[in-house]
């Protein structure tokens, strides 16, 4: 009875967070049109339903409706797969990422995290990693040198700041002592948030979730003045859209994991605390707006440059000092 | 106007702001310098408070364009218009086939009679719209102001030829009262006096 309780509630929690997340997906989609648009005095989608609203259902219908076209020079089977490994390892990502603390609700106190795993972190930064296979892939397979460059900077940007990623999150996780990112929120609620605590880690998972969700600064992968569309180039209809809805997941997956492991997550847990802690998490999605509107991208080798000259050492360095402190 | 007076560049109270360009880094440590000025110094906090400030001040600079449209400058050259006189409603155009002669593409064609008046009458006045080039040489060697460009820029139709015959470059009849005179070559737009500006480059 127990078993088959867990196995119901747990498939109808994937699917909530799955509905929940591609609509989100699309929805901010809309919300970085307008937000760009306002800050650069445009009005972004008006004519579709009140104040462009419906855009995304109209970009829905573009996107479902369009001609699928595979080259003939690409490596099909590789081309065709590629694109879902994005979305697919985004969601599969998110299982382990609480999206709200626990609450009563229909008789029973409902967990709103799918897998409550002890290597919590570990599992959500690895799978994401695994994501970046799709752009790899696709600039691979596609056939076409603009695609195959961005599949090569997408290696270059791999390469370079899961290095940053895991070194600047070891600092606090020793401070936590746990991978569990509940224990991690936990441990806030005693300690103040981690933010104060180590500044300099936030900086750098914040600089290193920016080029893992492939976001300006970032971009390289598909910047447009440079290489057409990078390995997206060759895609169209909804195998490109694919890569669009893996992109603002994961975008949402960096902003909750910036809120629990830096600010404080859902601390207590009461329902104001839970509203809170989706503020905090929106706040973050607008910062990738912002900084999308406001900042130039890097070159590449700019991009090497920060990583291993200036970004490593400081991670490396923050690691040191902070295990002198925990040990003494 | 001697040259000096376009030298003399008293731009008055305008706010212009010369721009400084700082020579590129050569060395490793000047580019590190440059890198912890920019990243961790002002320039990209400055860069995110100009746009933040922009979406809070919301001055929207959109032309929802079906719905609002720009004003076109009196010397746009659009699709031609044959003007009527404004008292008598009479044609203007009085056959003498100037603009037929000096088109530079040879894409107006005009049929003209001798009326039982013993007047000339044009009966038939067409412009190739696939050959003409909008040079306006038309409009300005006509001597009745008869044959003008327009100011219609939205052109939609199954055929080009539905904008080049008489009929429909001529005023209908009922809209005399709308018929807007051409301000003709070399006019300026309404405010070009705001428009116009002096600015600090010299000449
Ligand atoms: S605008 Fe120029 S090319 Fe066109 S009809 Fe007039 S004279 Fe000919
Ligand atoms: S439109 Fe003007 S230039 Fe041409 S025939 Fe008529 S009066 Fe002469």
């Amino acid at each position: 009875m127990e078993l088959e309780v867990f196995i119901i509630q747990t498939l109808v929690k994937i699917l909530v967070v799955l509905l929940i997340f591609s609509a989100l997906a699309g929805f901010t989609t809309y919300l970085e049109r307008k937000v760009l648009a306002f800050m650069q005095r445009r009005l972004g989608p008006m004519t579709v339903g009140p104040f462009g609203l419906l855009q995304v259902l109209a970009d829905g219908i573009k996107l479902f409706t369009k001609e699928d076209i595979v080259p003939t020079n690409s490596i099909k089977p590789i081309f065709k797969i590629a694109p879902v490994i994005l979305p697919a390892t985004a969601f599969v990502a998110i299982a382990s990422v609480p999206l709200f603390p626990e609450f009563e609700a229909f008789g029973t106190t409902i967990h709103p995290i799918i897998v409550d795993s002890n290597v919590g972190v570990l599992y959500v930064l690895g799978i994401m990693a695994i994501g970046m296979f799709s752009p790899l892939l696709a600039g691979l397979s596609s056939g076409n040198k603009w695609s195959l460059l961005g599949g090569a900077r997408t290696a270059i940007q791999l390469l370079s700041f899961e290095v940053v990623t895991g070194l600047s999150i070891l600092a606090p996780l020793m401070l936590v002592g746990s991978l569990n990112l509940i224990d991690i929120n936990d441990y806030q609620i005693d300690n103040g948030w981690l933010v104060l605590t180590q500044p300099v880690a936030f900086v750098l998972f914040l600089i290193a979730g920016y080029a893992e969700t492939n976001r300006t600064p970032f971009d390289l992968l598909e910047h447009e003045a440079e290489v057409v569309s990078g390995y997206a180039t060759e895609y169209s209809g909804m195998r490109w859209g694919l890569f669009f809805i893996g992109e603002y997941v994961n975008m949402y997956i960096v902003a909750f994991l910036t809120v629990l492991i830096f600010f404080g997550g859902f601390g207590e847990g009461t329902l104001t605390d839970g509203f809170c802690y989706l503020g905090k998490v929106l706040f973050f999605i607008f910062l990738f707006l912002w900084t999308r509107a406001a900042w130039p991208h890097v070159r590449p080798d700019q991009l090497m440059w920060l990583t291993w000259k200036v970004l490593m050492p400081l991670a490396v360095i923050n690691v040191v000092i902070t295990g002198l402190v925990v040990m003494f | 106007m001697s040259l000096d007076a376009f030298k003399n560049r008293n731009i008055g109270s305008q706010n212009y702001v010369p721009v400084n360009i700082e020579n590129y880094p050569t060395s490793g440590w000047d580019k590190f310098k440059q890198v912890v000025k920019r990243g961790v110094g002002k320039e990209l906090f400055v860069g995110l408070w100009v746009v933040l400030r922009e979406m809070l001040k919301f001055k929207i600079h959109t032309v929802q364009y079906p719905s609002e449209v720009l004003p076109i400058g009196p010397r746009y050259r659009a699709v031609h218009k044959l003007l009527r006189l404004l008292e008598s409603g009479n044609e203007r155009c009085i056959g003498c086939g100037l603009c037929e002669k000096i088109c530079v593409a040879d894409c107006i064609r005009m049929d003209t009679r001798v009326d039982e008046n013993s007047r000339k009458e044009v009966v038939e006045y067409s412009i190739n719209l696939g050959r003409c080039i909008f040079c306006g040489y038309c409009a300005e060697v006509c001597p009745e102001l008869a044959i003008v460009h327009g100011s219609r820029y939205e052109n939609v139709s199954e055929q080009r030829a539905h904008f080049v015959l008489k009929d429909d470059m001529l005023t209908p009849i009922d809209f005399l009262k709308q018929q807007k005179e051409f301000s003709g070559f070399g006019a300026l737009s309404p405010n070009a006096d705001q428009l116009v500006k002096k600015t600090p480059l010299a000449y």
